[in-house]
């Protein structure tokens, strides 16, 4: 059952990849937004996948009945979309802001800390 | 020993590195006068091993220690025998003068109590590099050394000369300090001991361990450099451009011996083979020839020693490479005669450097009139320094001559190189105490006359001990150089020293041989003087502009390889990582056969199949999208689609945030974009985008088969089982998810609220925070700028 979700993912990390490569800001952007979800799916599907049980307990038992889903990724997972989230929404401010301040949408033409015309260092004591 | 009782040794080999800590203080309280009290400590740690003279004399050895790190085997330990007491004697000794020296040298320099700090913490270091007994501890002392060195050397570090010197002494020496420390690796790996008293009770061990000739050239590279041995010489002189107390103390008298010690402290266990007795004499003789050579080029009364320095110190590696017993005395004699009239002769050049303001000795003349006891400490030490009688300089020639005439095979050729040596150190030796006391007054910089008596009790009180270790000759003989001697030899040496030689015999022939090629040599002066010059121009490079060449190839090749790997271009970097991220993954799998067996066809009903394709076309969509609004909403699809996955597989509370989160994050990216540009057609060539494809496709396969083959394991379910048997019962909870998150893992969750605040108080400040546009600076350029900011807001 996990392999459709497997090949589902490759293909999230193959798309969010190529967007990231680019050049440009905003597929930049685009491919950490994907990245987020492969990710999350990935650690949902290795915890294994149990169809449409949550894990609750039912109201008079101490434990389950049933096999529920695995509860465990679940925590983890629900703590990394808020986390994901968060930094994408820094990300996006902060790739506005950069633009806004250098000029320019074009990651390779952002060159503030390692200017392209830089100087050899100093030779002597 | 239990570290409770520690041993006053250990105190005494410590002591300098708590005045180091006192020395500033007590120089602002009592100005240049502090040196009267800093100097009770040396004399202190003089005394104290002046009382190991008599039972080491008896051939008695000392282990004191306290641990350090003893699992793994490192103590700090120390031995004290001959060798280690004479080097401590003169240490201690020399120091102390050299303190009371600096206290009149320094006098007024507003960093006073730094330099005394240096001088201490030297001092420490060296006093511990030759009483060290473990092999680590002595590597450490032996570093603190050359970063001692490189401070003093330094310390006048607003002039680049003094500050080139510095670094070109740390590099060398401290180069030669790795060098050391692997031939101490392999030495304990060699023979399981970590311990030299335990080393030296079996010598033959590492000369039979296999491992003899790395460890002999390993060793070599430590002490060559340390000592400078050619051609490693050329930082010596350069070392110079320290303050003259430096260069009497490290640069004379002790630090550069640290090579020549290690050798005589490693005689017993790799000398006397016929590599030794090949490679050293070779290596000191040159270097005794090409430093008395060059120090007669020289007119600086400072580099004319620091080349007699670089000679002596051949002349002490040359005899020790010979290990004959006779010339191997001559060794120790020679360098404690050293010791003394070099110490005391750096001090007069700096006295001279100090009252009359040049050491140029073709500027100077007629000074015994205005500093008597300067030219009397001047004519003493150069006396010994000769190698006349009635000084140590003479019965340490005497000695080398007679060992190095007796020794048989290469007798000839290290006696003739000693010959020509020691009277081309004869000339040098006149020139410097000769030249500017005696003939008509110059006029000088500054107004001549005697310096205080912090100034010259040093050099009086050094040379007079030339003198009076050769009146005493024979307890000389008997309370220092014997032991010292047997601590070379590994066993019992008596020595039988006079003053006076008992009959005519080849080392007095030999003596009066040089004094006579000196006497001519030294007449010729001038013109000597011009030929070593003419023949250096026309070879026209050295070691030292070598190392200027060596400095700008490592800075250039440094710049070089840095941009290289870091060419500013993000994409470069994003490449980079991502390809090294597909090969970390795939190529182990491949290798180890980690790769998952084929999987069936999975079973999914027709609406997870939907849910899936669904996924899949928003992915592919966002990919192609060529506006703005398509790729938004292309990016939502597969958002929503996750959380429908998230909903089929029992995670509703994954599903409720997935759908909140992506809604959030695609209002936020539409104001984004609204700014940004997203051009219709992807930027990248197709050769780019293959490339790009590739480690796309690389990434994304190697998880995907990964996480396949982790799945086809079986799964460990002890943690989730865990959460679910005690959720209710332990934590009073229905919701697993919910009760892990708060509960369980409450910890973690408040880490997540944190990140969460961090990030928006990060945005807000990004928001907030706006450069303010520049003042003036260039009409069109600032108004482009503001026309593009309203343009972009």
């Amino acid at each position: 059952m996990e392999t459709g979700l497997s090949i589902l993912i490759g293909l999230f990390f193959t798309v969010s990849v190529y967007l990231m490569l680019s050049k440009e800001l905003v597929r930049m952007l685009l491919g950490i937004a994907i990245l987020g979800n492969a990710v999350n799916l990935l650690i949902f599907t290795a915890g294994r996948l149990t169809r449409e049980v949550p894990p609750l307990i039912p109201e008079e038992l101490y434990t389950p009945a049933v096999q529920t889903a695995n509860p465990l990724p679940q925590a983890l997972v629900l703590t990394a979309i808020v986390i994901s989230f968060s930094f994408l929404a820094f990300l996006l401010v902060l790739a506005f802001r950069a633009y806004q301040e250098l000029g320019t949408d074009d990651a390779n033409e952002m060159r503030v800390a390692e200017p392209a015309d830089e100087q050899a260092p100093p030779q002597g004591y | 020993m239990t570290p409770a009782a520690i041993d006053t040794t250990i105190l005494a080999v410590l002591a300098p590195f708590a005045a180091a800590v006192v020395a500033p203080f007590a120089t602002k309280i009592f100005k240049h006068n502090a040196a009267w009290i800093l100097a009770l400590v040396p004399a202190w740690i003089f005394y104290h091993f002046a009382g190991y003279i008599g039972p080491v004399s008896h051939g008695e050895t000392f282990t004191p220690a306290v641990e350090w790190a003893p699992s793994y085997g490192i103590n700090l330990s120390f031995y004290i025998d001959g060798l280690s007491t004479l080097f401590a004697l003169l240490i201690s000794g020399i120091g102390t003068f050299i303190i009371l020296y600096a206290g009149g040298y320094l006098n007024g320099h507003p960093q006073q109590g730094r330099f005394f700090s240096f001088l201490f913490l030297f001092m420490g270091a060296m006093l511990g590099l030759v009483t060290g007994n473990n092999l680590i501890t002595l590597f450490i002392f032996w570093e603190l050394t050359s970063i001692t060195s490189f401070l003093l050397i330094g310390f006048d570090h607003l002039r680049a000369a003094s500050r080139r010197a510095a670094l070109q002494a740390l590099v060398v020496t401290g180069g030669g300090g790795l060098s050391l420390l692997a031939a101490f690796i392999l030495i304990i790996g060699a023979t399981g001991e970590i311990e030299m008293s335990v080393l030296l009770s079996s010598p033959d061990v590492i000369k039979n361990s296999g491992l003899y000739l790395p460890i002999f050239i390993l060793v070599l590279g430590g002490a060559f450099t340390k000592s400078a041995q050619f051609p490693f010489h050329f930082w010596l002189p350069n070392a110079m451009e320290a303050p003259t107390p430096v260069s009497a103390f490290l640069h004379s008298a002790t630090m550069v011996k640290a090579g020549v010690y290690l050798l005589m402290r490693m005689h017993p266990l790799l000398g006397d083979t016929e590599l030794w007795t090949t490679v050293l004499p070779i290596f000191g003789g040159v270097t005794l020839l090409v430093g008395t050579i060059l120090a007669v080029r020289q007119t600086d009364l400072k580099l004319m020693l620091a080349y007699t320095t670089v000679a002596s110190l051949g002349l002490l590696v040359m005899l020790v490479g010979t290990s004959w017993e006779k010339a191997l005395e001559g060794a120790v004699l020679y360098l404690l005669a050293h010791s003394l009239f070099k110490g005391a002769l750096f001090m007069v050049a700096g006295i001279i450097d100090h009252e009359t303001g040049t050491r140029d000795v073709t500027k100077l003349g007629g000074l015994r009139g205005a500093m008597p006891i300067t030219f009397a400490a001047a004519c003493l030490a150069a006396l010994s320094m000769s190698g006349l009688p009635p000084f140590i300089g003479f019965i340490a020639k005497e000695v080398l001559y007679e060992g190095t005439w007796e020794m048989g095979a290469g007798s000839l050729l290290v006696t003739g190189t000693a010959v020509l040596g020691n009277s081309l150190m004869l000339v040098i030796a006149a020139a410097v105490a000769i030249k500017p006391f005696f003939g008509p007054a110059v006029e000088t910089p500054k107004h001549a006359h005697e310096g205080p008596v912090l100034l010259f009790a040093g050099p009086l009180v050094l040379s007079l001990a030339g003198f009076a270790a050769a009146f005493f000759a024979h307890q000389t003989g008997e309370l220092f150089i014997g032991p010292m001697l047997s601590s070379l030899t590994g066993q019992s040496a008596h020595v039988d020293l006079h003053l006076i030689p008992g009959y005519i015999s080849a080392p007095l022939i030999l003596s009066v041989l040089t004094v006579a090629l000196g006497v001519v040599l030294y007449l010729q002066l001038a013109r000597l003087r011009a030929l070593v010059a003419s023949v250096l121009a026309a070879i026209g490079w050295g070691p030292d502009k070598g190392f200027d060449q060596f400095v700008a190839g490592i800075v250039s090749l440094s710049a070089a390889v840095t941009r290289l790997v870091q060419g500013g271009k993000m994409q470069t970097y994003m490449m980079l990582t991502f390809g090294v991220t597909a090969a970390a993954v795939l190529v182990p799998a491949f290798l180890n056969d980690g790769l998952p067996s084929m999987p069936a066809m999975p079973d999914y009903a027709f609406y997870e199949w939907g849910i899936l394709g669904m996924a899949f076309l928003g992915l592919i969509a966002v990919l192609v999208a060529k506006t703005r609004l398509t790729a938004i909403v292309s990016l939502g699809i597969q958002g929503f689609a996750v959380a429908l996955i998230f909903m089929l597989f029992g995670a509703p509370d994954l599903s409720f945030t997935q759908f909140m989160v992506e809604t959030l994050s695609v209002v936020i990216l539409a104001l984004v974009m609204t700014r940004l540009n997203l051009s219709p057609r992807d930027h990248r060539p197709a050769g780019a985008a293959l490339v790009t494809g590739a480690i796309s496709a690389g990434v994304g396969a190697g998880i995907a088969l990964t996480l396949m083959a982790i799945t086809q394991q079986p799964f460990d379910s002890r943690l989730s089982d865990f959460f679910t048997a005690y959720s209710r019962t332990i934590a009073h909870g229905r919701n697993i998810v919910n009760v892990i998150i708060v509960d369980f893992r409450g910890f973690d969750t408040l880490g997540e609220i944190a990140v969460v605040v961090l990030a928006g108080l990060c945005v807000l400040a990004l928001i907030r925070v706006r450069t303010k546009p520049e003042v003036k600076v260039d009409e069109d350029a600032s108004a482009e700028a503001l026309a593009k900011r309203v343009e972009a807001s």
